[in-house]
């Protein structure tokens, strides 16, 4: 909090005839901080900010590194020696550490593999996903008029149709589902929401006392939109598309469960869990280790949307 | 109030077309030719081929297939299956099972999403708060099929408590566990949402006079706190019918529930065009009625809300 | 010249009535609030006493503690983050701190009662004022619905409301915000309680509509024979209905005074500087005194007098030791009843 005198205490009127206006220098006090500054502050005492950026980059440099952590190749099936063989919980790191599956590969390195496909649709989507949606917003809230009621109207038409729904349909029509794919189709559904709450927060931000004095002053268009209005309208934008881009990994892991998602030869963590799923009575493994990566990952994904947004939402405190 | 619920019936009727177009141009525009794939590798008879898809009018150009399409649809009519059956029929008979195990999925979900979150709300900061925002962070992070999965080989195969599938549609008990599975992602939004507006209205200024009237706290809470509280769950358990729709393909292929998810499921399997645009068109109506009933109810809940 | 003592600050003097008859008593009374920043001590030892039909006026400026004293005696503070480490709260001449839950709530409403200053966020939004009005009997007197809604209208006609027969179905945001501090006045007053404590029921209105409520108030208060606590920013509203003021400053009293000597001979420089800070007609052109700073960081009150660092008399003594609240007497010695002052330089503030 900026200053003590904003605590819980503080419960009576800020209204105050005796001290002027004149009377700031007086005493030295706390400087405020910003927003973004203080969300920062925030964040830095949540010890699940901490986890979850932990997590996260250690998933990232799976993604980007998968030969780092496994020698073994997640496609060299060996059905011979390797069918269902239980997991070997003490070979740390080891080709049979968490067993092997139906087709004779190694489920830890399979698990290791597909990390990519799931952070790059989960990123992806995400990023797609707030170009699109936050550009069309920013211009709905901020013009107005007839553009408003366009976009307003297509993003009603695309919200009714509910997502993993619509993405099972777009995705059937694809024969060769590669992640690009699923990215668009997950994206093509997806940026409603982004959209809403970019123009809901445009809206807000124009109205502001701040905003109206920048035009008093005589600032351009595009300097309001960039310098004032889009830093204030973006704390919202982010909050969801970080909590959403959890969302994202798991549709597409469902999908991929359901035979609508990736395709072989793509590792996908969705497609191995189906796979599992045949044997999981006498062999929960094959299941519960992609499974067990999957819900980590998202769930690192939502615990810093989380963080975030508590940083960024001052209301919550 | 009349006004209102006629222009929102007006503007339904865009949003309406608009998302059926979009379906059914996903349908229909996709390459390959479901017709010619009913023969799979064999040869097929192209006067029979053509013949076939001229009695499901994919012969047309598609701007006349959709018109035709919805023309039928508003006789009642949503075209035949393949297997020579009408969708409508199929529909009729698996709509009420979704409709019931939606129905013991959003009980589910009310009463323990709510009941959790009013709990972890009136607890905020402390160690039961903490605890469900963790509880209910892990179930979102866990995917309804790895939950069903779960679900399945632990309370049906390995302690033999439940039927791991559904024989019976209409017996509500079998039906608890693929509600319950259904219900917990959605039961850990709400119950994440109740927390929050609990935990936001508990410092508002009319509680703090309602202790100062000296009231009881059951009646504080049950009363003050719960009516604005409600308002923002009321809306969530609206738009959240969607999400409803897609985990019900997957629960109910988890647990063998006859139901429109399973339709649905077979027809995107077999490609089978009007199945798919009619099952998702009746779910696009659902979800708009739905939002507008909820529009409804949030201004018997809100006084502040007036409709023009 | 008395003893200075730092810690025993004396009990605010009195207008008469026997000992421990005191309708309220509020003595040496502390409240401190935990926060991340650290301990803020909001009150620092008030006292403070009302009896039947006075109207004690709560003088101070924003983080004075003037409002979270009232919040301690009403029992509504938050607890934690809020903490009162000593004092004693006597209605009737019984402590409330150490009451049970249910004892105090029975107080609350029934006996002493509350009015805020928002009325639009202090009024359930959702509920209509009927409903909020006919609660206090339904759960107070258990009357039925009904009974509760009929008095609900009777009282909103005792406060004046036109039209409340058809009104009392309303819900607060359908109100203009002179009507609804009305509605807050007459749930305040449901009960007939013995003391009101108004939290700057008036500051949120405009100036016309603040007289009309004072003047409700006023009224209400002489037919029930209520203690009333106004707690304000306002001198111009004190001047008309109190009879005795405290002026608070940093979580203490730093003077107390009957209303009209307190205009005309202030005792404490503090007191000086918010008479001096009134604009008026007479000094038109010249220049608005303003006291100079701003008010104490409750975190870390300065050492010594809390109003040093401000106070243009201020000498080395004020910043080493508090002032305690000592009895203010003439040039000749004698008496001035219900004086006091917790200045090191009172003789001179008031003589000089």
């Amino acid at each position: 909090m900026p200053d003590a005198t904003k605590t819980e205490t503080e419960t009576e009127a800020v209204a105050d005839a005796t001290a002027a206006p004149s009377a700031a220098t007086g005493k030295t006090q706390d400087k405020p901080r910003s927003l973004w500054g203080d969300a920062w502050f925030d964040l830095r005492h949540r010890p699940m900010f901490w986890i979850s950026s932990i997590l996260l980059l250690t998933l990232l440099i799976v993604a980007a590194f998968p030969g780092l952590f496994t020698s073994a190749d997640p496609s060299d099936g060996d059905l011979t020696n390797h069918f269902l063989t239980k997991p070997e919980l003490g070979h740390f790191f080891q080709p049979d550490w968490f067993g092997y599956d139906g087709q004779g590969r190694s489920i830890y390195a399979r698990v290791i593999y597909g990390t990519r496909a799931s952070i790059m649709v989960g990123v992806g989507v995400t990023a797609a996903v707030t170009l699109v949606g936050g550009l069309l917003g920013m211009l709905a809230g901020y013009f107005g008029g007839w553009l408003d009621s366009i976009i307003s109207r297509v993003t009603d038409i695309f919200f009714g149709i509910p997502f993993l729904l619509g993405a099972m349909v777009v995705l059937n029509s694809f024969t060769d589902r590669k992640v690009y794919v699923v990215i668009l189709a997950l994206a093509f559904l997806g940026w409603t929401s982004i959209c809403r709450v970019m123009r809901a927060s445009v809206i807000t931000a124009k109205q502001a006392d701040y905003v109206t004095a920048a035009r008093a002053l005589g600032a351009g268009t595009s300097r309001i939109l960039f310098r004032h209005v889009l830093p204030n309208a973006l704390a919202p934008t982010i909050v969801v598309a970080t909590i959403a881009l959890g969302g994202y990994i798991s549709a597409e892991a469902t999908l991929s469960f359901l035979g609508l998602g990736l395709g072989e030869p793509t590792i996908s963590w969705g497609i191995d869990i189906a796979q599992g799923s045949q044997a999981i009575r006498d062999n929960p493994h094959a299941l519960l280790f992609p499974a067990g990566m999957l819900s980590l990952t998202v769930f690192a994904f939502i615990m810093l949307g989380d963080a975030v947004r508590d940083a960024l939402d001052p209301k919550l405190r | 109030m009349g006004r209102y619920v006629a222009r929102r019936l007006l503007q339904m009727i865009p949003v309406f077309i608009g998302t059926t177009l979009i379906i059914f141009l996903m349908v229909h525009i996709l390459p390959g030719d479901p017709i010619r794939a009913m023969w799979g590798d064999k040869a097929a008879d192209p006067a029979q081929v053509a013949s076939l898809r001229h009695e499901f009018g994919l012969d047309q150009p598609l701007w006349k297939q959709y018109v035709d399409y919805m023309g039928n649809l508003f006789q009642g009519d949503f075209g035949k299956t393949f297997g020579g059956r009408e969708v409508i029929d199929e529909m009729s008979e698996s709509f009420p099972v979704t409709l019931r195990l939606t129905a013991v999925a959003m009980i589910i979900e009310i009463i323990v999403g709510i009941g959790l979150g009013a709990w972890a709300g009136l607890r905020a900061g402390k160690a039961a708060d903490t605890g469900v925002l963790i509880f209910t962070l892990i179930v979102i992070s866990i995917p309804v099929f790895v939950l069903g999965f779960l679900a399945r080989f632990v309370l049906a195969d390995q302690l033999g408590w439940v039927a791991p599938n559904v024989q019976d549609s209409t017996d509500y008990a079998q039906l608890f566990l693929p509600g319950f599975v259904l219900a917990m992602l959605s039961m850990a939004y709400v119950a994440r949402l109740t927390r929050t507006t609990f935990a936001e209205n508990l410092r508002a200024d009319y509680m703090r006079t309602a202790m100062a009237k000296g009231l009881p706290r059951r009646r504080i809470v049950g009363v003050h706190l719960l009516r604005n509280s409600l308002i923002p769950v009321v809306t969530f358990l609206g738009t959240d019918i969607g999400g409803f729709i897609g985990g019900a393909v997957v629960t109910e292929g988890i647990f063998n529930v006859q139901g429109v998810g399973n339709l649905l499921f077979k027809a995107l399997q077999q490609r089978e065009g009007s199945t798919i645009v009619g099952v998702v068109t009746v779910f696009v109506l659902v979800i708009l009625v739905i939002n507008l009933l909820v529009d409804l109810l949030y201004a018997v809940l809100d006084p502040r809300i007036r409709y023009a | 010249m008395t003893i200075m003592d730092k810690t025993a600050d004396i009990p605010a003097p009195r207008a008469g009535g026997p000992d421990d008859a005191r309708l309220l008593e509020v003595r040496d009374l502390h409240v401190e609030f935990h926060t991340r920043d650290g301990v803020a001590k909001a009150v620092n030892g008030v006292n403070y006493s009302v009896d039947s039909g006075e109207t004690l006026a709560v003088l101070g400026e924003s983080g004075s503690g003037k409002s979270v004293t009232a919040q301690a005696i009403m029992g509504i503070l938050d607890m934690p983050p809020g903490k009162i480490p000593q004092g004693q709260i006597l209605y009737r001449g019984q402590d409330m701190l150490t009451m049970s839950n249910e004892e105090r709530r029975k107080i609350r409403g029934q006996k002493i009662a509350m009015i805020f200053q928002d009325a639009l966020s202090s009024l359930n939004p959702v509920l209509s004022v009927g409903y909020q009005l006919g609660e206090m009997f339904r759960v107070h007197q258990g009357l039925s619905k009904k009974q509760a809604k009929a008095k609900a209208i009777e009282l909103m006609e005792r406060v004046k409301i036109p039209a409340a027969k058809q009104r009392v179905s309303d819900y607060p945001h359908q109100f203009s915000g002179g009507m609804r501090q009305r509605i807050m006045i007459a749930m305040a007053l449901a009960l007939e309680p013995d003391l009101i404590i108004a939290d700057e029921p008036t500051t949120a209105l405009d100036v016309t509509v603040q007289a009309q409520v004072m003047d409700l108030l006023k009224e209400l208060q002489t037919e029930f024979n209520m203690g009333l606590i106004l707690i304000t920013h306002d001198l111009g509203v004190v001047a008309d209905v109190a009879d005795k003021i405290a002026v608070m400053y940093a979580g203490r009293i730093v003077e107390t005074a009957p209303v009209h000597e307190l205009y005309k001979r202030p005792a404490h420089p503090y007191t000086r500087g918010l008479l001096d800070s009134i604009p008026r007609l007479d000094q038109k052109g010249q220049e608005l005194y303003a006291i100079k700073g701003l008010p104490p960081n409750l975190l870390k009150i300065p050492s010594g007098c809390a109003f040093n660092p401000r106070c243009p008399k201020a000498e080395d003594i004020c910043r080493t030791e508090i002032p305690a609240l000592v009895p203010v007497s003439e040039q000749d010695g004698s008496e001035l009843p219900g004086r006091g002052s917790a200045c090191h330089f009172w003789k001179e503030t008031i003589h000089g």
